[in-house]
């Protein structure tokens, strides 16, 4: 008894640790401007006001940049998904010359830090005349090594029977995708759907390089911005986190088993 | 013929994704590979032919180079620090998450795991000001024990600790679902056996537990010093690199050199010295396990 008192006293305190950041990060949104910068620091607003939020709307124009992160992170989700699933389908079910090899390269590749490709990357998209637009971060997040190996994995497990009764119905191998396969992948279809959202709503680094005009930026790049301009008015900061943070929750909480099945899944090892 | 056609079709799904990799990434692999035996730079922008090969020249400028070694240094002490606290925080939390006694187990494992999925910019602007040495809640509870307030981003000494700390508290929710994951796996009779025999908690997590979880560790300790050596938006937005460049990682050397002052042959040697840094780290912990088994 002693014990599991102990147990759930520890549980709740370090829970409750992992979660003061954004207590106070919300609280401190609702303040009115110097009211968060007091010793002690104060988690409850007093009063309650939206005035951050207000500053955020009508002065600085953070609707277009949650409109940049919301459309880039659907865009991203949508295209990579078609390709990797079909890729991945491939890559499960078809015998072709050179199957091994392809899939070993793209395995053994994934140990290159994405930071290698920045550089020319940059110069490809720029010789296009793509940056400071949505493609710059569209284009290389199409597909991704990742995504095709976990589809691969799901995919391998679909009895081969289905498949070949849908041909001897007559369906097109493009019909057997869409009408079998796909329906059967629903699972890891949405749990990678979470992870390409999240990452790309997330991703600061790529964006910050590709993305040039204010109105063009995603939420934490501006975030950042705005941090090196406004380092004196927390409030303010707070409600530009909030923003940021509450969509990725949300998409979070609605599907957590998906996500957390997906993160399980990439360490099963081969 | 039928298999013929079905490898065509193959070749076409394939086509999509594969051609989006070649271009965009391989294709990039080999380019800044040849780009760091460049002098590419400002003017190379405005006139590709002005680029020359100039051979290792990068390569030993950045040895060369006391900024580099700096970053390296900060680089290797925030994983080397990081790393192995964030691991055993994660196990800690999973070996809890997993034990018998507890209920209500999604309820702490969605509250440990809510920083993974947040945005790390975010984040690391609210431990900005949790950081703050007036009014922030570290110097606070640093108060009530009686000790002085710490400028924890101001000094140098403290600055990339503070950054360790916010990166484990961001982090150990991943590993901890995949050591959850890894105990799951663990055959329940291998303990009743050692109970018969009457081993006592501390012997079974040591002659089960972590043998058995050792190819989990392996993977978690890869993908963290992997994630870990890429650090760059932490000390971003919480420090810029300093003070006096104790916070500055390869990543943003990197970053600084090849988009601040466009140096982009020499920003290319950085990140394939960030490559081959990965690598070795990869190869050796692969024979680190492999010695143990």
């Amino acid at each position: 008894m002693i014990k599991k008192i102990f147990l759930y006293g520890f549980l709740i305190i370090t829970s409750l640790v992992t979660l003061v950041p954004f207590i106070w990060m919300l609280g401190a949104s609702f303040m009115n401007d110097g009211a968060a910068s007091v010793f002690p620091p104060i988690f409850i607003p007093d009063p309650f006001t939206l005035v951050q939020y207000k500053t955020l709307l009508e002065k600085l124009n953070i609707t277009q940049n949650f409109i940049n992160s919301l459309t880039l992170s659907i865009s991203v989700t949508i295209v990579s998904l078609f390709f990797n699933s079909m890729a991945g389908y491939a890559f499960a079910k078809y015998r072709f010359g050179g199957k091994k090899f392809l899939f070993n390269l793209l395995l053994s590749s994934m140990i290159i830090p994405s930071q290698v490709t920045m550089l020319p990357l940059f110069l490809l998209l720029k010789s296009m005349g793509f940056i400071n637009t949505y493609m710059a971060i569209i284009i290389p997040g199409m597909a991704n090594i990742f995504g095709i190996f976990l589809i691969r994995q799901y995919c391998l497990a679909i009895p081969d029977s289905l498949i070949e009764a849908a041909r001897i119905d007559g369906a097109t191998d493009f019909q057997i995708y869409r009408k079998v396969i796909l329906p059967l992948a629903i699972p890891i279809l949405v749990t990678l759907a979470i992870f390409s959202f999240l990452g790309t709503w997330n991703d600061f680094l790529w964006p910050l390089i590709v993305l040039t005009d204010d109105s063009m930026y995603t939420l934490p790049v501006s975030l950042a911005n705005l941090m090196l301009e406004h380092t004196k008015d927390p409030e303010l900061m707070m409600a530009g986190s909030v923003v940021t943070i509450i969509p990725v929750i949300i998409v979070f909480l609605a599907l957590q088993k998906y996500y957390i099945k997906g993160i399980m899944m990439g360490s099963v090892k081969e | 013929m039928k298999f013929k056609q079905s490898t065509i079709a193959a070749y076409i799904f394939l086509a999509p994704a594969l051609s989006a990799i070649f271009i965009f990434f391989f294709l990039p692999v080999i380019a800044a590979f040849l780009m760091s035996f460049s002098d590419f730079d400002i003017y190379a922008l405005g006139d590709l032919s002005s680029v020359r090969f100039i051979g290792l020249k990068n390569y030993l400028q950045l040895f060369d180079d006391p900024l580099f070694y700096t970053a390296l240094q900060n680089t290797f002490y925030f994983m080397i620090m990081a790393g192995p606290l964030s691991i055993a925080v994660s196990l800690g939390a999973a070996l809890l998450l997993n034990s018998k006694l507890v209920k209500f187990k999604s309820i702490f494992r969605l509250s440990y795991f809510i920083p993974v999925v947040t945005t790390l910019v975010a984040v690391a602007i609210v431990w900005r000001f949790i950081y703050h040495p007036k009014f922030g809640i570290i110097n606070y509870i640093l108060s009530l024990a009686g000790i002085a307030p710490v400028d924890w981003l101001g000094d140098p000494a403290t600055a990339m600790p503070a950054i360790v700390l916010m990166s484990v508290w961001k982090n150990f929710g991943y590993n901890m679902i995949i050591f959850i994951a890894g105990l799951q796996n663990i055959p329940e009779d291998l303990y009743e056996a050692a109970s018969i025999e009457g081993a006592n908690g501390w012997q079974k997590f040591k002659s089960i537990t972590l043998p058995m979880l050792a190819p989990t560790t392996l993977f978690i300790s890869i993908i963290t010093m992997i994630g870990y050596f890429q650090l760059f938006s932490e000390p971003y937005i919480m420090t810029q690199g300093g003070p006096l460049n104790s916070t500055l990682s390869i990543v943003q050397f990197m970053y600084q050199e090849g988009f601040r002052w466009w140096n982009m042959g020499y920003s290319a040697s950085i990140a394939f010295v960030l490559f081959f840094i990965i690598f070795i780290g990869t190869v050796i912990q692969f024979k680190i396990q492999k010695s143990t088994e």
